[in-house]
């Protein structure tokens, strides 16, 4: 899985830092993107307006698009999209909303994916089993609604206690002096110098597999990449001109605190946890796949797909195919959803 | 330079040791037990209690933490790196025999990922916007959201079950004598298992090097060359791969250790007896020497990695080590 982090985050950074200039509009849905899955970069496929581009050719519609912002005066969006902002709020209403149906369905079929019907097993996608059977006649779409519902429910738990304590690593580093700052960084590079799945396989040993096993060791494992990107924010809005400023005016510390940096500071925690969702999903379901996740009787998508590798030379494709895409499918969405969530949060982005 | 090598050096010493004594306790602190695990449920009921205590004491149940770590530090000291439980062999021997087989298909897979992430992120950043530009970016952002074993099952179902073109698993042929196994015979199956290792780290460097190639694109100095009349094949040799080959080497190192955690999957997959397989046995069997070795060989082997890629940023730009830094800012 191409996934890292903090080094797009470090990069997003500095991006958005040195280009003050008429692509600054372009480049903050760039750096949305760019901390999500393998970085991507998800820009609308051409910020120019129609008719400015006289060549086919995109370099020169680039610069194209750099020649017609530079002559607007900055404040203006160079094209006119009415209710940008509005829109993207409401396509992340839409993909949470389909994710919390996939949760709450997952749970109410939960019972009726574990049920064996050994007269229909093995069967292939018809309408009465849209995903096919498996070889205990289980159907697999409610089967795989179930382990969607539990890998998100996992993912959830895993992702915000891998937030909480990104935060407090950051809080340490950022405030806790040198050493404070070398002990912290070094745990950083510790924890990211073993292989994720390595360090996974680990934990969850250690604790006795199962999903308290693997809960865990995600929880453990994906903090230090987020906390890497809250330690450079803190750092950064520690060194701000406007932060000196309002304490050279006489605001008082807990007035600064609150109504300066939690503002500039929280949403980057909690797109740092959305973003960390697919991950820690993606890992959970490795895991289980291997063996070291969720136990068997669960309905886990890890464990459909393990199960599944057994009927492969038997041609029955639907059970590992079907699963797996929609597995994928919700990752991709998530991620889209902290892409989302990033973009609006962005102060960047406001004048979009 | 020797500053240089003496600091890493000591880094690399404090983080195995830092490893070394995690695992350990990890280890250790895992409920199964070994004699359990080793001996079977149907053995442990006809296995007499001298023999059990016997056992546990090969074993180390019941040793402190700290005295056990010791005498394992000493020994590995000595070169001495324990016995694997599950392979009844020298861990040592074991971490050897299988990273070596491990190592072809990771070097493949590596390699492989790095040409192709880069070709496809040049010319997705040449032409950006394009519909090629889209459906290159689409299919990295889907191929990134895709868990690698279930790229290797599909690949599996369609290649090896359906199309029948590659092996459905292992390193080489069944029932074949190791001796009279060909090198065209290994490879035919390692080809698959490496394909889908290297779609693991390919979409990131791919997507990182669009990213990088757009910005040389937008740049003054493209906006020249191309008013002196240079084509884009012409631009992209002359200034895009320059411009690109530091942080896609960066890269390239960095996706070393996703590869190895890929290749515990893909390995699992394709049934690949190979380092990650052996990592897997060791976990589900309760083995903590050999889970200790292979943590600590992942661990030199990324960190491996990461100091060539600094090594190899000083040869290329030798701003590098004028800075007195090691890494990229």
């Amino acid at each position: 899985m191409g996934l890292s982090n903090a080094r797009c985050g470090a990069e997003a950074r500095s991006d958005t830092q040195a280009c003050p200039d008429a692509r600054t509009q372009s480049r903050t849905e760039e750096h949305a993107a760019a901390v999500g899955l393998g970085c991507a970069p998800d820009r609308p496929d051409a910020p120019v307006p129609a008719g400015t581009s006289p060549h086919p050719d995109a370099l020169a519609r680039a610069n194209a698009a750099k020649g017609d912002a530079a002559r607007t005066p900055l404040h203006v969006p160079s094209t006119q999209r009415g209710g940008n902002r509005r829109a993207v709020l409401a396509t992340l209403i839409v993909a949470g909303l389909l994710l919390i149906l996939v949760v709450v369905a997952g749970r109410l079929v939960w019972d009726a994916a574990c049920v064996t019907d050994f007269s229909a097993k093995n069967l292939a996608p018809s309408l009465a089993h849209p995903f096919g059977t498996d070889q205990m006649g289980r159907d697999m779409l409610l089967r795989t609604l179930a382990g969607l519902s539990t890998s998100l429910f996992v993912g959830a738990l895993a992702a915000a206690a891998s937030g909480v304590l990104a935060l407090a690593f950051a809080l340490i580093a950022a405030f806790g002096g040198r050493v404070g700052d070398a002990v912290v960084s070094w745990l950083i590079d510790f924890v990211m110098s073993i292989p994720h799945i390595v360090l996974l396989l680990l934990i969850s040993c250690a604790l006795g597999r199962g999903a308290f096993g693997v809960t865990v060791g995600l929880m453990l494992t994906h903090w230090p990449s987020l906390a890497r990107v809250l330690r450079a924010e803190l750092l950064q809005l520690k060194s701000a001109p406007w932060l000196a400023a309002t304490e050279a005016l006489g605001v008082s510390r807990i007035r600064i605190a609150l109504t300066h940096v939690v503002p500039a500071f929280v949403p980057q925690l909690v797109v740092g946890v959305v973003l960390a969702f697919p991950h820690v999903i993606l890992h959970e379901s490795s895991l289980t796949f291997l063996g070291f996740g969720l136990s068997l009787d669960e309905p886990a998508l890890g464990v459909i797909l393990a199960e599944a590798m057994g009927f492969l030379t038997a041609g029955m494709w639907w059970q590992a195919l079907l699963p797996g895409a929609v597995l994928a499918a919700c990752v991709l969405l998530l991620d889209h959803v902290g892409g989302l969530l990033r973009a609006l949060s962005s102060s960047h982005a406001v004048q979009e | 330079m020797g500053r240089f090598a003496l600091r890493e050096l000591a880094r690399f010493a404090l983080l195995l040791f830092a490893v070394s004594l995690a695992t350990f306790a990890l280890v250790s602190l895992s409920p199964i037990d070994p004699v359990q695990a080793n001996v079977g449920q149907q053995a442990l009921v006809g296995v007499s209690a001298e023999k059990r205590a016997q056992l546990a004491a090969h074993w180390g149940v019941g040793v402190p933490l700290w005295e056990r770590y010791v005498s394992w530090l000493g020994g590995v000291l000595h070169g001495d790196w324990g016995t694997s439980l599950r392979f009844n062999a020298p861990v040592a021997q074991v971490v050897g025999e299988r990273f070596a087989r491990s190592f072809a298909l990771m070097a493949t897979a590596w390699a492989l990922s790095g040409v192709l992430g880069l070709a496809l992120g040049m010319v997705s950043g040449a032409r950006v916007g394009s519909t090629l530009d889209n459906v290159i970016r689409r299919c990295c952002i889907v191929l990134s959201a895709t868990p690698a074993f279930w790229v290797g099952i599909v690949a599996l179902m369609v290649f090896s079950v359906w199309l029948g073109w590659f092996p459905l698993g292992f390193s080489t042929p069944i029932g074949v004598d190791p001796a009279s196994v060909t090198v065209l015979d290994r490879v035919r199956h390692m080809v698959l298992p490496a394909l889908v290792l290297s779609l693991t780290s390919m979409p990131s460097i791919a997507l990182h090097t669009r990213e990088k190639v757009v910005d040389v694109m937008a740049s003054d100095y493209v906006r020249f060359a191309r008013a002196r009349g240079e084509s884009t094949t012409e631009i992209l040799r002359r200034h895009g791969v320059r411009n690109v080959v530091l942080p896609a080497l960066t890269l390239q190192f960095a996706s070393i250790g996703e590869i190895f955690g890929g290749s515990v999957l893909v390995e699992q997959v394709f049934s690949y007896p190979g380092l990650g397989q052996a990592a897997i046995t060791a976990g589900l069997g309760g083995d903590a020497p050999l889970l200790v070795g292979i943590a600590l060989a992942s661990v030199a082997f990324v960190f491996g990695g990461n100091m060539l890629a600094n090594v190899l940023y000083r040869v290329i730009d030798p701003r590098v080590a004028q800075r007195g830094g090691y890494g990229l800012e």
